[in-house]
């Protein structure tokens, strides 16, 4: 099967049943388990990521100490690497469970032409 | 230039050219030409990635910037970093299910047809060709500046070089030169932070302290508010930052160089380390800076602070070190024009000439002999602009590409990924709408219009340096409206689920 695909080849030879693919259960629990896990992490890091120009910019309070000389500005800058860092690996390892769920779906439906 | 610095550089370009020579062998076919045949693990295209990311720019001027101004030059790098999130959650994976050599192939397996082709071609070719000339300038600059050669010969041998890295070994070369270029630049910035910490006998305190009287700012040094004045400018920049890489085709187009998913996220994930290491230890370098040689020495040399880890480096290492960071320098310079090289020839070879002008009729043969004679010409015609713009602003077109990238492509790339109504009208209109609205507010505002020194000597209409804010929105508006407004067909809907489930399956991608 080329990279270049030609889907609608295939709607019209009823090749696959994508329709009946999108239709069963099993499709669509995969795709809602996968927006209740993108969705959420991405608003997180986004309102994350901007929490801190927009404070650094309009407020002063994290200038304060926190212990010496390290102020709340570099503790939530160094937050950010971090959280980077646990994100990325939570997504690797989540999506792996998304991978195996993607290739049953395959196997067991569209490469049988989507009917089930 | 005394023999240390020309046994670095002719180290350098005799280790690049043996890689490429071994790549020429292996680049047979288009697929290897382009992506290597995705031959590639994901940890080695990782550390590509960070190499085709990581300019001469950030490497030198976020040193600079933060020896300069301390903690807002940090807050530069941080956006870079988080960009790779919006990559890895949205992006990448549909991006590698979906395209074979290039973004035209992602968005037109959804919309099929010469337009969008078109669109997606000449978006990619700006983006790629606006980023390379500055580069290019830059390191003309950069070498006259380190090794005090002319800067038509600087501009000469860079170009030269990474046009035989792409003509002859294509994405083979590039991907190694890039490999190697990151291992070199870590273990530098590495082997200089630990220098800079032993200098304070590894006490932080010591070393804060010395940071303070360093710089004319003071214990301010530590607190954000130095380099920008204006909030709204600061959060457009951070906002063009941080959506811009998923908008770079460059760095995407890397994606297609891995066998499968497991790898892409595997590529990103080792990125995300190696880009976020990095800015930490140019974070080490840029307070070394000011600690060890102080603001004045600095500013003294070189009044843009672009020459901190290069001055830092002779202060405590010498000459010896010295030829090393530029040596570094160099290897940086050539690894990123090169990937920005490989990027304009895919979107010229394989888009424009085998999709568009051959009808995706040409045979392999033709679309090899194609691409090296378009990296070829890419590569001259390049150098031959940066020779003749060595008074161009730089910061300008580096600043540009990402607002271009973030407004254009980034939302046609997410729009066209998970909306399900989003039609071929409204990612024309989209990408159409977001490189006018953001090279025209670039023009309109102090980068071009300026009262003292610009190209225009007149007061900005819009006053942002910056106009991400206002750009990225009009991408995705432009985008939305075309759909919109085109009628809706039932085909899209139907078209749009057999798109979709590939998109989130990989169902179909050829297995390379």
């Amino acid at each position: 099967m080329s990279a270049q695909h030609d889907y609608a080849e295939d709607l019209r030879d009823k090749k696959v049943d994508y329709e009946a693919v999108e239709q069963s259960s099993q499709f669509k629990r995969f795709l809602d388990n996968k927006k209740k896990f993108i969705v959420p992490f991405t608003v997180f890091f986004l309102i994350f990521y901007f929490t801190l120009p927009v404070l650094t910019s309009y407020t002063t309070f994290l200038n304060t100490p926190v212990f010496g000389d390290i102020s709340w500005v570099w503790i939530f800058a160094f937050a950010q690497f971090v959280m980077v860092w646990v994100l990325c690996t939570i997504y690797v390892r989540k999506a792996a469970s998304f991978d195996k769920k993607a290739q049953k779906i395959i196997n067991e439906q569209i490469n049988k032409g989507g009917r089930t | 230039m005394n023999l240390t610095y020309f046994l670095f550089f002719i180290c350098i370009i005799v280790c690049t050219l043996i890689i490429t020579y071994w790549a020429a062998k292996r680049s047979t076919t288009t697929n290897r030409f382009y992506t290597t045949a995705g031959s590639l693990t994901g940890f080695q295209n990782g550390m590509a990635i960070a190499g085709d990311f990581i300019s001469a720019a950030s490497f030198l001027g976020i040193v600079g910037t933060i020896a300069i101004n301390g903690y807002d030059g940090f807050l530069y790098s941080i956006g870079f970093l988080v960009s790779y999130l919006v990559v890895l959650f949205l992006i990448a994976e549909p991006v590698h299910h979906l395209g074979k050599y290039s973004l035209g192939d992602v968005v037109c397996s959804r919309f099929p047809g010469i337009e969008m082709r078109w669109m997606m071609a000449i978006g990619t070719f700006m983006i790629s060709i606006f980023y390379m000339i500055p580069q290019l300038v830059a390191s003309g600059f950069l070498l006259r500046l380190l090794l005090d050669i002319d800067y038509s010969i600087s501009v000469a041998v860079i170009g030269g070089l990474m046009t035989v890295y792409v003509v002859f070994g294509g994405m083979v070369a590039t991907s190694w030169v890039q490999i190697v270029k990151t291992i070199v630049l870590m273990s530098g910035t590495f082997l200089l932070s630990l220098i800079v910490f032993s200098h304070f006998n590894w006490s932080m305190t010591d070393f804060m302290q010395r940071v303070q009287e360093g710089t004319p700012l003071g214990e301010q040094f530590f607190q954000p508010g130095h380099l920008f004045g204006n909030p709204l400018e600061f959060l457009s920049l951070q906002l063009a930052l941080v959506l811009g890489t998923a908008g770079l085709p460059h760095i995407l187009i890397r994606l297609f160089t891995v066998r499968n998913s497991l790898e892409v996220r595997r590529s990103l994930m080792s990125a995300t380390w190696i880009i976020g290491l990095f800015y930490i230890m140019t974070l080490v370098l840029g307070l070394g800076t000011v600690a060890i040689l102080g603001y004045h020495t600095l500013i003294g040399a070189d009044a843009t602070g672009n020459l901190a880890a290069p001055l830092l480096a002779r202060e405590v290492g010498g000459d010896f070190l010295l030829a090393f960071i530029s040596a570094i320098a160099f290897t940086t310079i050539v690894a990123v024009v090169a990937g920005l090289v490989i990027s304009a020839t895919t979107a010229f070879s394989h888009d424009i000439y085998h999709h568009i002008l051959k009808k995706g009729k040409s045979t392999e043969k033709e679309q090899l002999v194609a691409a090296r004679w378009t990296a070829l010409g890419i590569g001259l015609i390049s150098t031959l602009f940066a020779l003749r713009l060595e008074t161009i602003n730089v910061t300008f077109l580096v600043s540009m590409t990402f607002v271009v990238a973030a407004s254009s492509i980034f939302p046609v790339l997410l729009l066209t990924i998970y909306w399900k109504r989003f039609n071929k009208i409204g990612a024309i209109t989209g990408m159409l709408s977001g490189l006018l609205a953001s090279v025209t507010l670039l023009l309109l505002g102090p980068n071009i219009m300026n009262v003292d020194g610009g190209w225009i000597q007149r007061e900005a209409v819009i006053p942002l340096y910056n106009p991400g804010i206002i750009a990225i929105p009009l991408g995705f508006l432009g985008a939305m409206i075309g759909t919109l407004a085109a009628r809706k067909e039932k085909k899209d809907n139907a078209e749009f689920r057999e798109f979709f489930k590939r998109a989130q399956t990989g169902s179909g991608r050829e297995s390379a």
